[in-house]
């Protein structure tokens, strides 16, 4: 009976690996796919029991914080938005039954304190309590709620304001906005809302034509490839036919020999069509690219919330080799959509000596005992245009803030370069169907000859231009960051 | 004898350190139970622990000297799972060990001869057979989640099943000690495979019927697949064909398909099984969370005390019945798959304690017996552990001395007694000089 004995044992041997080879499945090599069934509450219930961090603007002041419920076993938390709907745009949401969004869904892991792999071992084995990391903006208070109230004057809209030299997001404003506090509550009212679309983050998901604001693109295409310099000039007639179709000045207006001083001051379509033709496609969308155009902006944000700039066919990003109208996308027409982080972009380039830096919002992590663990370092995302070229493109837009179409940003005492742009959206359903629907720009940054901000204010479905709605807006913006300073 | 004792009072010292050490880990944990009754309980359980090694020293100087401090670390593990759970459950708990260490050593008292369990085997067998019964008797029957279970007689209230096992497991070895040998010899091969003759297989064939009523009356497929299967490694064991098992196994398929077919409750458990998604908020949540709690737990778990049994802030279990089926998730989920694999380990030594013992024993009761205890409760601990990791349909069957349950403890110490008893025999024998000689001339 002995060998049948070693035998059995044996058996029951394979019977229990059987069950730690299942054990092991199930705990070890099915447990990411298990965590993410629908049926399993667990990861959700234990995200409610870590206290995550605070998320706090450059000033200190409590943009989001987790406030307890319960206590023992019971003890959950949950998200509270101290100030509301200012922030609703970029720092997002989350809830346990709604998920996160924004800069709460980017940050998720500081946030509630997940380290690497092998400090979360460490902390398993010694069994400490996960603590989430506060995590301090580089959002200023003050501008933020002066760029929400200019919009809330103005219209639906966006504001981004970055440090040209760190790329620092200073201003991320986006009006309609949504209290974040009542997203447990009204979430599927909020997403049907499609006329104010208040869950959509205008800055960097509302594509918009960028109108004049891109004849700054087109004009450092022009002077990075050689086609001109600031002393070439062009004969701009009032009317001229741009692929089969007449394309005009306001008021139809010549200008006969203009600099690029003169036809950006002016903004002169005429002249930029032809300065665009000149350049050629490879030359304009090598600068545009560079610029982050065709790409999703690299900002601390879920990149699905982060919409790529560019000439947009039905979602698709045409590239150099498509059939596109040259001219007309040189002055920002042409199915050339923009986000206004784009625009905000291209103006902290050009403001830093033609490099663009990687627009963060987040400044620094605080870990739970105080300590900064981590902190933002700047870093540059490409070199668009030459020192030079820069240069020389500031002047040209501080002729359009001094003398041309931009005037209302200019602020007392300070030197400010900027770009207007007034883009019409006539077939625009969300306006309304109205006939004079324009998208209002104002691009800029100051003071022009030491840049410490760079701003892109966008209004839509205005009847008004850029210069009379958004230059205010960049202005109100421009002066509470420097003040600040 | 004395080494295989002083091995048993050494093996008992990490059972005293790795209780020490959970205790306190729950009670670091539970900020809010700042008694010290934790660790009294911890001194009394080690206490109760050193008491019974001396007995076993004057009892049974002989015996298996590793059984005893395995079973004390599983039922320590088992005693800070569910203090962890509720301290009111750790309580009973606590007092049912007691209970089953009384009924260890009454066991040991009463049965040193054995043998005198043969002499009464139909009876056993019978008694436990009524035993299983009794659930269905109105008035003192209980029905739990379909199946019925447990008995109430007043204020005491048990699980049959636990005790029925160990009855039949002794009638199997008796009877099957006797027939081995007609089993074998009267064998035939018809159409290429061999059968038991006919007239010997009889009582083999009630034991089939009786997992097949199992299955139908008190509709309970864990204990009907425990027996069984336990029924099958004895006759595997007692007769070495293996084509007398393919037969029992080929019969209880057919059997289990056309019950589980006909009755509704098998049905739905198999059903379960096999497609939890398909309710997982009914029929499927059991299982689906006993495994959500496994995927929560990793390589190292969450710690003591750190995994949710229910949802917070309500009353609503997130691992129902984790004192008792789902207690190995909740191992899984707090001690990891680390810690569940040192618990699956801790029952293979068991297993091969048990199995060491039947090889040591010299008479072929004894053999049998030893295995057969072995087997069922090896197979008890597969049948649950593998009803939680979806290995097989999961059944109400408890986890042999973790679980909460008093049937559980003290049918699981009267057959460690019985283990021992068969234990100590073998030993002495081998140890004296011409014993083994004598004991097999006994034998033959």
């Amino acid at each position: 009976m002995n060998r049948q004995i070693v035998k059995l044992f044996a058996f029951i041997v394979v019977l229990f690996g059987v069950l730690v080879g299942f054990t092991s499945y199930w705990s070890v090599f099915d447990a990411k796919a298990l965590k993410e069934e629908q049926a399993n509450k667990r990861p959700l219930l234990e995200q409610q029991q870590i206290r995550r961090g605070r998320v706090l603007a450059a000033d200190g002041t409590v943009i989001a914080k987790s406030v307890a419920k319960g206590k023992g076993d019971a003890r959950r938390f949950v998200r509270r938005y101290p100030e509301g709907a200012l922030y609703g745009h970029p720092i997002g949401y989350s809830f346990v039954r709604e998920g996160d969004t924004e800069f709460e869904q980017f940050h998720n892991d500081e946030l509630v304190g997940n380290e690497s792999e092998f400090s979360s071992i460490l902390d398993e084995l010694t069994g400490t309590t996960q603590e989430g990391n506060d995590i301090v903006t580089n959002i200023d208070a003050n501008a933020q709620r002066v760029a929400m109230a200019g919009l809330e004057a103005a219209g639906f809209g966006a504001v981004v304001a970055l440090v040209p030299s760190t790329g620092e997001v200073k201003v991320m404003a986006s009006n309609k906005s949504f209290d974040p506090n009542r997203v447990p509550f009204e979430l599927t009212r909020l997403n049907r809302n499609e006329i104010e679309t208040p869950l959509l983050n205008r800055a960097t998901q509302g594509l918009y034509p960028p109108g004049s604001t891109f004849k700054v693109v087109t004009a450092a295409a022009g002077l990075e490839s050689g086609t001109i310099t600031p002393e070439t000039t062009i004969d701009a007639p009032g009317t001229i036919e741009v692929e089969g179709n007449p394309l005009s000045n306001d008021f139809n207006e010549d200008f006969i020999g203009a600099s690029l001083d003169t036809a950006l001051t002016n903004s002169v379509n005429t002249w930029f069509a032809q300065l665009g033709q000149k350049v050629g496609q490879d030359e304009l969308f090598e600068t545009m690219e560079k610029f982050g155009f065709n790409s999703t902006p690299p900002i601390d944000l879920p990149d699905d919330e982060v919409y790529n700039s560019g000439v947009t066919v039905e979602g698709q990003t045409l590239t150099r080799r498509d059939p596109i109208d040259l001219g007309r996308m040189s002055i920002g027409q042409e199915r050339l959509l923009a986000t206004p982080l784009q625009m905000a972009m291209v103006a902290a380039a050009v403001a830093n000596g033609g490099k663009l830096m990687k627009p963060q919002i987040w400044n620094r992590v605080i870990d739970p005992d105080g300590r900064v663990s981590d902190r933002l370092d700047p870093d540059e995302y490409s070199e668009p245009v030459s020192e030079q070229t820069a240069a020389d493109l500031t002047t040209a837009m501080e002729g359009v803030v001094s003398e041309g179409t931009g005037t209302n940003a200019a602020i007392p005492g300070v030197a400010v370069a900027g770009k207007t742009g007034t883009a019409e959206t006539p077939g625009n359903d969300a306006c309304g169907g109205g006939v004079e629907q324009n998208q209002a720009w104002f691009i800029g940054f100051a003071p022009a000859e030491d840049p410490q901000i760079a701003i892109a204010a966008s209004v839509e479905c205005t009847e008004q231009f850029g210069n009379d709605v958004a230059a205010p807006i960049f202005r109100e913006v421009a002066e509470a960051i420097l003040e600040g300073e | 004898m004395r080494s295989a004792r002083n091995r048993e009072l050494i093996a008992l010292v990490p059972v005293a350190l790795l209780l020490t050490a959970g205790f306190a880990a729950v009670f670091a944990q539970e900020e809010t139970r700042l008694d010290n009754l934790s660790l009294i309980y911890g001194g009394y359980f080690l206490a109760i622990c050193l008491a019974t090694h001396i007995y076993l020293r004057i009892r049974l100087p002989n015996a298996d000297p590793y059984l005893f401090p395995l079973v004390a670390t599983l039922t320590a593990i088992g005693l800070v799972m569910i203090y962890r759970i509720d301290d009111g459950l750790a309580r009973d708990q606590a007092n049912w060990f007691v209970l089953g260490l009384i009924l260890f050593a009454l066991t040991i008292q009463l049965l040193r001869d054995y043998e005198v369990l043969e002499r009464y085997r139909y009876t056993i067998a019978i008694a436990g057979l009524l035993l299983l019964l009794a659930p269905r008797l109105p008035g003192i029957g209980q029905q739990v989640n379909g199946a019925y279970l447990g008995v109430k007689i007043g204020p005491l209230a048990f699980q049959p099943a636990e005790f029925t096992k160990i009855a039949i497991v002794i009638f199997l070895a008796s009877y099957l000690r006797e027939h081995r040998e007609v089993l074998i010899v009267g064998a035939r091969r018809i159409l290429g495979v061999t059968l038991p003759p006919l007239k010997h297989f009889g009582p083999m064939l009630v034991v089939w019927g009786a997992s097949m009523f199992m299955l139908v009356f008190i509709r309970d497929l864990g204990s009907s697949l425990m027996f069984f299967a336990a029924f099958l490694a004895l006759l595997y064991v007692a007769t070495g064909r293996f084509s007398f098992v393919v037969i029992g196994m080929a019969m209880f398929v057919v059997g289990a398909w056309f019950f589980a077919s006909t009755v509704p409750h098998v049905h739905e458990r198999i059903e379960i099984w096999l497609n939890p998604y398909d309710d997982p908020s009914n029929a499927g949540y059991q299982i689906l969370q006993s495994i959500f709690a496994q995927a929560d737990g990793g390589l190292f778990g969450k710690g003591f005390a750190q995994g949710l049994i229910t949802i917070p802030g309500t009353d609503d279990a997130l691992l129902p019945a984790a004192q008792t089926d789902t207690i190995y998730s909740l191992i899984v989920n707090e001690l990891g798959l680390f810690g569940a694999c040192g618990v699956v380990l801790v029952y293979l030594l068991i297993a091969a304690r048990g199995f060491k013992i039947a090889l040591l024993a010299n008479d072929g009761f004894s053999k049998l017996l030893a295995t057969g205890l072995t087997a069922v409760f090896s197979i008890q601990a597969f049948v649950i552990i593998g009803g939680v990791t979806r290995v097989i349909p999961l059944t109400g069957v408890t986890l042999p001395f973790i679980s909460y349950g008093g049937s559980s403890i003290v049918a699981n110490f009267v057959l460690l007694a019985l283990l021992l008893l068969i234990s100590d025999r073998a030993r002495r024998e081998a140890e004296q000089p011409g014993g083994r000689a004598l004991a097999l001339g006994a034998a033959a």
